[in-house]
């Protein structure tokens, strides 16, 4: 079979499993529902790697293939076809989203068991992945926005899965709506990129592009932006990142798959594979990567703050994402996907494990509540611990290879360039702070009640159905999250898929050891071999000085995290007061919220009840009930002559016959 | 004999029979004041025929008479019909169709 027939598969899989689940949600029993689910993404995965193999087999120069299934769209000039596009970065997304989809599948079937709407789940999670696989194996733009659109759909169904909670339905609508500002922004990007090079195909546009623009003429830039505002609306970038904390409304095996693992790349995804127009516009790349590091920076210290546990990994991510935008921004396109890769292990075991003691807390994600779980949940504190190992990039895991290299490349490239390493190490320093801030306070400590009834009857607690965002009382029909709750250390298919991302995060860094065997990077290099950009490579010496660097201050971070919450419990209290304003602007999320509630909310408020008293009221209104006032006299006027008496028709007729005549006559005469 | 004399006989007769629709109720009156018009046009296309000199005006007024015999067909078919369902033989009161 050849790469395009395996990757075509990879599409098929997961659509069936969402049409059979779906559709079928009355004849198959739960169980099954789950299985279908997660062994359609699981052959997924399979295909994946089979098209990897043929890949594998073929010259590195030839490992591009197009292949379509029927023309989508075709009119004057227009050639759109239902194409797909592999080559080794799509083969390469393809295998992080169905590998990190399959465990959390796993996951989900277990933590999800005792929900009501445990099929409508399985439904939109394997949509979701196709959506999310049609994005990164779509041979053209508008292909890659349809996925595009879907995964936003997908992600917006998730967060508002328990449908009951006002503030879940409020969180989907928010992340939908700032989507669609997203795709609109890549819609637009699509036009002028046809409007420029006349096709939407990924080969073409990419080929004739070096001939058309000038470097950084203002097409190609606006272009660029265009682009960026999907991708940082997807990918949850400054200022279009306010829906991903409240996105952790959702299940957290949504949160895990969507928001940390899968979804929110797709952006990275995109200026990855746009790269050859971002290297026409380097100031738009630029911009993009200083918005990366700007995320990074603002994300790492909010999460600082954070007290809701969910919240806070979701701001990691925003952070991490950081790294990756800066990454393929600045030239290093294959360290930006290694980091991807290796995120996308560690995020989601984090969010897994993070998932199962919220369980255990029946629903409260304040980390103030939660003390002792080490003891009350082993399996689920190791877990943690490695994926926080990961994140906080201590030597040797997968994180601490994956985020080195980007600063590394960075460095080498020099000039301005070095900021990022810079600023890049400092918000490394923070992520290993924050990481172990929630590990230290969540993990040990005297158990806390829910942590204490665990160790004593083995029992989860449940609470009353209280939303614990705003303290309302459940509707406790479908759409909420169940009365019963499942922990990792009951359940073996959780147990399972954390344990394999507990092995990926910690030792899945270790095919990219610079100087070693750099396997992503021979991998990924046919894609981006024609980039002047991928010639500046840090010698082996420097990417082990970085890696040095690197080590020392995720050391030193987790050593102050230790310090402040474990050697000195009262250190945070007074470090809280000292720098009050400090505390109160990441507490209040840097007033992003507040911004665009200001500068663009209440504005589009405004004109929208403008509007609808004056321009609806008057205009419309006048407009309509003009019209049908006309056509009802006239109406009438009409109606007056049907009378029903046929003499007056007659003389009507006669007299109208005789006016004819009489007129004719004259006129003739 | 001048053919307009015929012409305004025609004409006479058409208008009589005209003001029979306007003036009369009955249906049956106003099926024969039909049948008066449709013989006063018959009149003059017989009357221009032969003033024209050939057949062709007569062959119209044949046509004519068939289409007034298959009229009356109707008409009375309707007023049997409508004397039969006790209706009042009246136009003015068969009035349920007005707009």
């Amino acid at each position: 079979m050849t790469a395009t027939a395996w990757a075509w598969l990879v599409l098929l899989l997961p659509l069936l499993g969402s049409i059979v689940i779906g559709l079928g949600f009355r004849v198959l029993p739960a169980k099954v529902a789950g299985v279908v689910g997660t062994v359609a993404i699981g052959l997924a995965f399979a295909c994946g790697v089979g098209a990897l193999l043929c890949l594998l087999g073929e010259d590195p120069e030839a490992r591009h293939h197009a292949s379509s299934l029927w023309t989508y769209a075709s009119a004057a000039g227009l050639d759109v076809k239902l194409g797909i596009f592999v080559d080794p970065l799509s083969v390469f997304m393809v295998l992080v989203v169905t590998g990190v989809s399959t465990l959390i599948h796993l996951y989900s079937y277990g933590y999800m068991q005792s929900d009501q709407g445990y099929h409508r789940f399985f439904s939109y999670l394997n949509f979701f992945v196709f959506s999310m696989l049609l994005l990164v194996l779509a041979g053209n733009f508008v292909l890659l926005i349809v996925g595009w659109a879907f995964v936003g759909f997908a992600s917006y169904a998730l967060i508002s899965f328990w449908y009951r909670r006002t503030t879940a339905t409020r969180a989907g609508m928010k992340a939908f709506v700032i989507n669609v500002v997203g795709d609109i922004g890549l819609t637009l990007a699509a036009f002028l990129i046809f409007r420029e090079l006349g096709s939407f195909d990924y080969g073409e546009v990419f080929a004739k592009a070096p001939t058309v623009f000038h470097t950084n003429e203002w097409t190609i830039t606006a272009i660029c932006l265009l682009l960026l505002v999907g991708a940082f609306a997807k990918s949850a970038q400054l200022p279009f990142h306010t829906w991903l904390p409240d996105a952790m409304e959702g299940p957290t095996p949504v949160s895990s798959l969507i928001h940390a693992a899968t979804m929110v790349t797709a952006g990275v995804y995109l200026i990855a594979r746009t790269h050859v127009l971002f290297e026409l516009a380097p100031t738009a790349a630029d911009i993009s990567a200083f918005v990366g590091l700007a995320t990074l920076l603002v994300a790492g210290t909010i999460a600082l703050v954070m007290t809701d546990l969910k919240r806070a990994i979701a701001y990691s991510t925003m952070s991490q994402i950081g790294y990756m935008v800066v990454g393929v921004s600045i030239g290093a396109y294959s360290a930006g996907m290694f980091h991807l890769m290796t995120h996308a292990f560690f995020k989601a075991l984090l969010f897994m494990a993070a998932g199962s003691i919220i369980a255990a807390m029946a629903n409260e994600q304040n980390i103030d509540k939660m003390s002792g779980f080490g003891k009350a949940m082993r399996f689920t504190s190791i877990a943690m611990v490695c994926g926080g190992l990961a994140l906080a990039a201590f030597p040797g895991t997968s994180g601490f290879f994956s985020k080195d290299e980007i600063l590394a490349y960075a460095d080498a490239r020099g000039g301005m360039y070095v900021i990022f390493t810079v600023l890049g190490y400092l918000g490394a320093f923070l992520t290993a702070v924050y990481t172990f801030r929630l590990i230290f306070r969540v993990l040990p400590g005297r158990p806390c009640p829910e942590a204490q009834e665990l160790i004593d009857t083995g029992h989860v607690h449940h609470a009353h159905p209280f939303n614990p965002a705003t303290g309302e009382e459940e509707d406790t029909d479908v759409g909420f999250p169940g009365s019963e709750h499942h922990i990792a250390e009951g359940s073996p298919p959780m147990k399972i898929a954390m344990g394999v991302l507990a092995f990926l995060a910690l030792f899945g860094g270790l095919i990219q050891v610079p100087g070693l065997d750099d396997a992503v990077t021979k991998f990924l290099d046919p894609v981006f071999a024609g980039s002047p950009l991928i010639a500046i490579e840090p010698s082996t010496l420097a990417d082990w000085e970085g890696l040095g660097v690197g080590a020392a201050i995720s050391v030193v971070g987790i050593a102050v995290a230790w310090w402040l919450y474990i050697a000195q419990p009262t250190a945070p209290a007074i470090l809280q007061r000292r720098l009050k304003p400090l505390y109160t602007l990441f507490a209040n999320k840097w007033y992003f919220d507040e911004a665009i509630s200001l500068l663009i909310v209440r504005p589009a408020l405004a004109v929208g009840r403008f509007a609808n008293r004056v321009f609806e009221r008057v205009v419309v209104d006048g407009l309509v009930s003009g019209t049908e006032g006309t056509v009802r006299g006239a109406g009438g006027v009409v109606r007056a002559v049907q009378n029903g008496f046929v003499r007056s028709y007659a003389l009507l007729l006669i007299a109208g016959f005789a006016g004819l005549a009489l007129y004719f006559l004259l006129s003739s005469s | 004999m001048n053919v307009e004399w015929y012409i305004v006989l025609s004409a006479l007769l058409f208008a009589t029979g005209a003001i029979g629709i306007l003036v009369r109720r009955s249906p049956m009156v106003i099926l024969l004041c039909l049948e008066l018009m449709l013989n006063a046009g018959n009149l003059a296309l017989v009357a221009f025929s032969r003033m024209v000199g050939n057949g062709q005006g007569q062959v119209f007024a044949i046509v004519v008479m068939v289409i007034a015999a298959c009229e009356v067909v109707v008409g009375l078919g309707l007023i049997v019909a409508i004397f039969r369902r006790r209706l009042p033989l009246n136009v003015d009161d068969l009035r349920e169709l007005r707009g």
